[in-house]
């Protein structure tokens, strides 16, 4: 193919800034395992309000320290409504839903991933700012999509009733 | 003058009646995400008009026009008529009447599921049959484009394949190889399910399907836009196509490269494997390759284009260039708007950036700079140019049409960056409010929406000079023009180069191996998985 030597150049640059792109990903992701939420287990919908964890979503501090929430996200609200969690620690999601498909988004975090019936979503993120976050529902659910909200606390002492260090693991 | 005139005519009038009806819709929803007090204001509305709106807009308003043009493209290339005229015209009562089906389960308030319609957000079956037979109705075209095009290959052994069409085919064979994922989801799951006859689905592999065909439905839109650029644009802009043979290297990578990237819309899904995210993405990078491609050639025809009006310096063919018509300005105002969006796009395709803009404001900001403006104003160019020759009547209200770009440009920008802002500060889309409690996190949004309303009042002033033009064109404009249709000619023809750009088969065969390796083994997978269907639901 004749192409000149202008198009040659800019292909060569398409090329190289692509080149970048890949690497940079592959860095990110390889380096500093910064991977989207891509856990694989499967519920049953029906039974979902009475399985482990989503019968009374909920906040459990474990041992070394870190935190499991159990979410559960229906038309049209998060359960539970005000989530503790404690500041600097990992804290792991794991949230299903028992009717259609919703999003769970921490506002102004990386916090977001789709809660899909059948599955259950789950990935650990830590937060360095104590403070009030906004958590929206962002995929339409419905005719109450825009009313989906709840809360996250973020604390450095978080006071849990009762089952403290009972380490749910996950 | 082309024999299938009055066939494409049709399918052109489809496609800007379409648009009309969803740019009202639009004006009623950027006036409801500022949040002004409207009497007729209510979730159920805005939803239903969300829906409407996507649906004519991303499905009808696009798919018509790209029919359209691609008998004209066809017939004029070829210069031939179409091999079975009959069955295009089946094949666009067939779409209009899906279109016509579907609209109507909308419009009523049966099918608010967005044009997405992920289960178990459930619709009546009339949309989702017709839904399926706007599809139908395209594959006859594709059928009858096909046939025209080997009738003439066997009748011109060895001939190069003109330009125009070869785009025309990447477009073809990209929705042939993209529409089987949506027809699987429609025949398999959603129909029978919406009609009682199947009780739950399987919502992950109705994504999976939704997106192997969602996103090379960015190319379909994008491909017939490129033709324009690459074949048309050139030509109006009073120079020629700067490379004949990357024109048509870039159309084939797109054959090749479009499908097998369709998991990056689902990077935030659960229940499918990292590592499959993993290689979609890396496909998608690859696939910015002739988007890149393009910008350079096509502002190269542009220069070339300024230098033959005489242009010397560094930047001052650019003045020589045909600002004032609108079959130019629209183009290059929409080139200017995509080069924006590819920015955009190479971050929500980057596996962890993606988290922070995922279904957020940020991505209808972003769609609205692609198919809303480079491939959507492209057309309108398009339409500038065709309707004029196709109904033999001169353009009506050629003022409006001469500044209606440049207030769509305007208005665009006031979306399309508010947009963006308000998505990095965590607003979502789709919402027909943002109160959330009276959260003061959500009260920073309201500048944001405020600017992208007046945005959407630009945009629809635009498109209603767009559609005052072309009524008072079709209805009102004077007989007699007569004019014939040109595309642009190359610097340098493409002669014997690269040849092997014309093995179309060769292409398809590779896209097809491509589509099996990214998608065979996540779906056996998926479905030897022990996984839990949901039932239908109605809450909208
Ligand atoms: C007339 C000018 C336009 C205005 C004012 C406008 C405005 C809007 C607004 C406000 C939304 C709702 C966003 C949300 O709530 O998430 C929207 C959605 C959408 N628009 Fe437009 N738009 C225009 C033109 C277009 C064009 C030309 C296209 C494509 C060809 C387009 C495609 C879409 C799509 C696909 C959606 C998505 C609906 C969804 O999220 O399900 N729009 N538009
Ligand atoms: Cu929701
Ligand atoms: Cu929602």
């Amino acid at each position: 193919m004749n192409v000149d030597l202008y198009e040659r150049f800019w292909m060569w640059s398409s090329g190289g800034i692509i080149a970048v792109f890949i690497a940079s990903i592959i860095y990110t992701s390889a380096a500093q395992s910064l991977q989207p939420p891509s856990h694989v287990e499967t519920i049953d919908p029906q039974t979902a309000r009475t399985s482990p964890g989503f019968a009374q979503p909920s906040v459990t501090l474990n041992a070394d320290g870190s935190a499991t929430v159990h979410i559960m996200a229906q038309m049209f609200a998060f359960l539970p409504t005000e989530i503790r969690v404690p500041r600097g620690q990992p804290i792991t999601f794991r949230m299903t839903s028992p009717d259609v498909i919703h999003g769970f988004q921490i506002v102004k975090t990386n916090g977001n991933a789709m809660v899909v019936p059948g599955y259950v979503t789950q990935f650990t993120t830590r937060f360095d700012t104590p403070g009030e976050y906004l958590i929206v529902c962002n995929e339409y659910c419905g005719l109450g999509h825009h009313i989906m909200f709840s809360t996250l606390i973020v604390e450095d002492d978080v006071e849990m009733a009762g089952d403290v260090g009972a380490g749910a693991g996950q | 003058m082309i024999a299938s005139r009055r066939l494409a005519l049709a399918n052109f009038w489809v496609g800007i009646g379409a648009f009309g009806i969803a740019s009202v819709m639009a004006l009623m929803q950027a006036l409801s995400r500022a949040d002004l007090d409207l009497p007729w204001r209510t979730p159920g509305m805005y939803y239903m008009s969300v829906t409407a709106h996507g649906v004519l807009m991303a499905l009808v308003f696009t798919t018509f026009i790209i029919m359209g043009f691609g008998y004209v493209v066809t017939e004029r290339t070829l210069e031939r008529a179409l091999v079975g005229r009959q069955v295009a015209w089946v094949g666009f009562w067939v779409a209009l009447a899906g279109t016509a089906a579907a609209a109507v389960a909308i419009l009523t308030g049966n099918a608010s599921i967005l044009y997405t319609f992920y289960p178990p957000l459930m619709a009546h079956p009339a949309f989702y049959i017709g839904a399926t037979l706007l599809v139908v109705g395209s594959w006859l075209w594709c059928g009858v484009i096909l046939r025209t095009w080997l009738a003439w290959k066997k009748d011109n052994p060895g001939a190069r394949i003109p330009l125009p069409l070869v785009g025309m085919l990447a477009a073809i064979f990209v929705w042939l190889l993209a529409t089987p994922g949506v027809a699987a989801e429609m025949l398999f799951q959603l129909i029978p399910w919406s009609l009682g006859l199947k009780e739950t689905v399987d919502p992950v592999l109705a994504r999976t399907l939704f997106w192997w065909f969602g996103h090379p439905l960015v190319y379909f839109w994008l491909i017939p836009a490129y033709v324009v650029w690459y074949t048309v644009t050139p030509r109006v802009a009073g120079g020629k196509l700067f490379s004949d043979p990357l024109a048509r290297l870039v159309f084939v990578l797109f054959i090749v490269l479009s499908t097998p990237v369709g998991f990056h819309h689902q990077l935030l899904d659960p229940g499918i494997p990292a590592g499959w995210k993993f290689f979609h993405t890396m496909n998608t990078e690859l696939i910015l390759f002739p988007s890149f491609v393009t910008a350079f050639t096509v502002v190269a025809s542009f220069e070339v284009a300024g230098r033959m009006k005489g242009a010397t310096g560094w930047f001052d063919w650019l003045e020589k260039l045909p600002w004032g018509n609108p079959q130019f300005s629209s183009v290059a105002l929409a080139m200017l708007i995509f080069a924006i969006g590819g920015f955009g796009g190479a971050i929500n395709a980057a596996f962890g950036m993606n988290a922070m803009v995922h279904n957020t404001a940020w991505i209808q900001g972003h769609f609205h700079l692609t198919v809303g403006t480079a491939t959507a104003l492209t057309f309108m160019g398009l339409c500038y140019w065709l309707i004029p020759i196709l109904t033999k009547r001169e353009l009506e209200l050629g003022l409006l049409a001469r500044v209606q770009p440049y207030i769509w440009f305007m208005g665009m920008l006031l979306f399309s960056v508010s947009n963006h802002l308000t998505g990095l500060q965590g607003m979502p889309r789709r919402v027909y409010e943002f109160d959330y409690g009276g959260s003061p996190i959500a009260q920073e949004w309201a500048a944001g929406t405020g600017i992208s309303a007046l945005g959407g009042v630009f945009l629809f002033v635009s498109a209603a000079c767009f559609m005052a033009v072309m009524l008072g064109t079709g209805l009102a404009g004077k007989k007699g023009y007569e004019e014939d249709i040109e595309f642009a000619e190359p610097l340098e023809p493409a002669g014997d180069k690269a040849r092997i750009l014309d093995k179309m088969w060769l292409w398809v065969t590779i896209g097809v191996v491509l589509v099996m390796a990214a998608y065979a083994v996540p779906i056996i997978q998926h479905i030897m998985m022990d996984t839990f269907g949901s039932t239908g639901f109605r809450l909208f």
